[in-house]
């Protein structure tokens, strides 16, 4: 019973250890080393890092800018969601509005082109949740997160809202295309 | 200064109660479980709406169950009975007085007043604002000012806790250093004051905002605060349960520490490197710089994941040295086919520790890690998750522990031993399936926290796969199944307190007797001579680490075929 009763000696520190501790320490040190590593290796090689570029920014002003980029590369409306569907240049700058029930407006990329996709949110913290994909970024309001995107298939995709943003929030959904 | 209290020796454990703590430990106890119960109740409100073909609460009454089921199950459940336990492994193991009871009747009342007055805000139905409370959603004043005051209250718990073991130290009830479960305890009690702190930090200014005094919080600062509550008291969870491990082992099977420096050195990781975790949180999150990320969910490179995988090792593996040094040395598992599987407080111990180890533990890194985040941020996936380590990790192994309690501290035998052997097995077993057809939807991409699958058919909704639909059902059933072992244990506690054949409780003395110091054993004299004394558990550390790997690099490789993002 001597877990519950204090150590036999005095300096439980010099305890020697066992080999299967010993063993097991080492092997599970060098694991987490490895599993360290691999994020920063990733920052190196892989292809699948998220975007640290924000800016401060309010609903006015993210919404301008917005308002602009979907006035220049507007295409048509979106029969499904009535939504403007903005097809920008390779390169180009676009912006998501999310706001309380609602993704705005509808993009439409191609294949293997790189983007900048502009993200925040008018009010509440809100969810991009790119189905089927399945990549989930957090949308906090009052900061612009700007993240580099190349879509590598093509297809129509969802955007769902995974962060609970109030009574309305299980229909808040979005859609973005993939030439 | 000595005060007039009494002491009882219980004549079935050994264990002394001092009068004073235990009332204590009983009041904390008891109101845990009560808010289990309720708790619970919410739970088939959440399982039932998450199960598709079911669907049966109306939208605002379920995000409004789920806030309550959260704060029931997360912060009120867990740290009542984490009070109960602290004051138990300072309190009864170091036999001594507890000090300033008072203080802790009035830490108690602060809680009991927070927690109600936070339920409270949530029935009226004005904070339905999910446990996190995210700025700038707000809920009532009163929804803040009730979590507030409870955390005040529990803060005052933790420094009876110290006190506690001052007055040990000073009347000298014990020689040496403490035992190695009370040293968790403290591990647990000083995670706890950081977090609540933390909470504090926080919570205060939203209440003000709240009410007008304050104008804003800014929502990032807020994410990041909270944060260091919302997971961090998570890890006093840990703590706590790792230590009531050890005690088990101890209590079931005689079990010493393997080694008490190793033991020992990872709880003290704990304290350094457990409440980076938070940061876990935020990986998806704009504002925040990669190597800030890096470092933090690293827990500065996985020095907290070291000291879980090193308690994943020790705990069962010193449950093995004391089977083998009965006699069970046959082959590599004898030791762990002859254990007490009959014995509740065994079986929920052991299940919880796999369970902890495979689902909770494996997940939690696999979802910590900076870039694979962005593959279950927000998914249900992160329920799935903690369901593994809180559910099947703490709650799971205080159930157990209270089957010890039952005839030990509330004198009383335990009403249908049956149900009572039955009930690990039921409630963990489904939360093992829960817990894993719960990361499967995730992985399928279905969002927490979320009413309908189906978008209440609006234009342009995405179409979940039928797997999802079905992983979801499969939740339901589980979570159902889940419940039902639950309610078996509220059964079981709360009819032998009312009902159970009461036991003799040990006569009261008006003087402590002295803890003695633990007698040296074989496994002792073993220290140092390099032997490989609990191989089966070795065993089972590398089946761990084959699956632990293995499931780690199929999330890279199922990353690398994504969209690219930078």
């Amino acid at each position: 019973m001597s877990a519950i009763l204090p150590p036999t000696e005095q300096l439980w520190w010099k305890h020697p250890l066992d080999r299967v501790e010993g063993t097991w320490i080492a092997i599970a040190f060098v694991w987490c080393l490895i599993m360290f590593f691999m994020m920063i290796y990733w920052h190196a090689v892989g292809r699948q890092n998220l975007s640290t570029v924000t800016y401060k920014t309010t609903p006015e002003q993210f919404l301008e800018k917005a308002q602009a980029a979907v006035d220049k590369y507007t295409v048509r409306t979106d029969e499904v969601t009535g939504n403007p569907v903005v097809a920008p240049p390779e390169g180009a700058d676009v912006y998501l509005v999310s706001r309380l029930w609602s993704f705005w407006p509808v993009f439409e990329f191609e294949k293997d082109k790189t983007y900048r996709l502009h993200l925040t949110s008018m009010d509440y913290n809100h969810g991009f949740s790119l189905q089927p994909t399945n990549l989930n970024i957090q949308l906090v309001p009052g900061y612009e997160h700007v993240v580099t995107i190349t879509p590598n298939q093509s297809g129509t995709f969802s955007i769902v809202c995974n962060e609970f943003c109030g009574i309305g929030h299980h229909t808040m959904v979005g859609r973005l295309y993939v030439k | 200064m000595a005060k007039a209290t009494s002491y009882r020796t219980c004549p079935v454990s050994g264990l002394q109660f001092e009068v004073q703590a235990e009332g204590l430990i009983r009041a904390n106890a008891v109101t845990a479980v009560v808010f289990l119960m309720i708790g619970g109740i919410l739970a088939l409100g959440v399982a039932l709406t998450r199960w598709p073909a079911v669907h049966w609460l109306p939208a605002d009454t379920f995000y409004q169950v789920l806030t309550a089921h959260g704060l029931d199950m997360l912060i009120f459940w867990m740290i009542f009975f984490e009070i109960a336990v602290l004051y138990f492994c300072a309190s009864t193991l170091l036999r001594c007085r507890i000090a300033t009871p008072k203080l802790a009747w009035l830490a108690y009342a602060l809680m009991l007043v927070g927690a109600i007055m936070n339920n409270y805000a949530v029935y009226r139905g004005g904070s339905s604002v999910m446990m996190t409370s995210y700025v700038p959603m707000m809920a009532e004043p009163s929804f803040y000012l009730g979590l507030i005051l409870f955390a005040v209250g529990a803060l005052i718990g933790c420094f009876v806790f110290f006190g506690t073991l001052v007055v040990a130290k000073r009347d000298k009830t014990y020689e040496g250093s403490v035992p190695l479960v009370t040293f968790g305890a403290i591990t647990a009690a000083i995670i706890a004051v950081f977090t609540l702190v933390s909470g504090a930090i926080i919570l205060v200014p939203t209440w003000l905002l709240s009410i007008g005094v304050v104008d804003h919080v800014d929502p990032l600062v807020y994410r990041t605060i909270w944060w260091a509550l919302g997971h961090s008291s998570q890890q006093i969870n840990v703590a706590a349960h790792i230590s009531v491990w050890y005690l088990v082992a101890a209590v079931v099977f005689g079990a010493k520490p393997m080694s008490e420096r190793v033991s020992r050195m990872s709880f003290l990781l704990y304290i350094l490197f457990l409440q980076l975790a938070s940061a876990h949180h935020l990986l998806a999150d704009p504002g925040l710089s990669t190597s800030w990320k890096i470092v933090n969910t690293s827990y500065f490179m996985y020095f907290a994941v070291l000291a879980s995988m090193i308690h994943g090792l020790t705990v069962p593996g010193a449950m093995e040295v004391a089977q083998r040094q009965k006699g069970y040395v046959r082959g590599l598992f004898e030791w762990l086919r002859r254990a007490p599987w009959g014995n509740p407080v065994f079986s929920g111990v052991f299940i919880s520790i796999i369970g902890f180890g495979f689902l909770g533990g494996i997940s939690g890194v696999m979802m910590g890690t900076e870039q694979l985040n962005m593959l279950i941020h927000n998914t249900i996936y992160v329920p799935g998750h903690f369901h593994a380590t809180v559910v099947i990790g703490t709650t799971l192994t205080f159930m157990a522990l209270t089957y010890y309690l039952i005839p030990v501290l509330f004198k009383r035998e335990v009403i249908n031993p049956g149900l009572a052997k039955l009930q690990p097995y039921l409630f963990g077993l489904s939360m093992y399936f829960f817990c894993l057809v719960m990361m499967g939807a995730g992985t399928l991409g279905v969002s927490r926290r979320h009413w309908d699958m189906a978008f209440m058919g609006m234009p342009g909704a995405y179409e979940w796969p039928g797997a999802a639909y079905l992983m979801m059902g499969l939740v339901g059933i589980s979570a159902v199944a889940a419940i039902v072992g639950g309610g078996i244990y509220i059964y079981v506690t709360v009819g032998s307190l009312l009902w159970g054949k009461k036991l003799p409780g040990g006569e009261p003395s008006a003087s402590f007797t002295p803890v003695p110091r633990a007698a040296p054993t074989l496994a002792a004299q073993s220290y140092g001579s390099l032997g490989f004394a609990a191989p089966g558990t070795f065993v089972l550390a590398m089946v761990f680490l084959v699956a632990f790997v293995l499931y780690y690099f199929i999330n890279w490789k199922y990353l690398s075929t994504l969209w690219g993002l930078s």
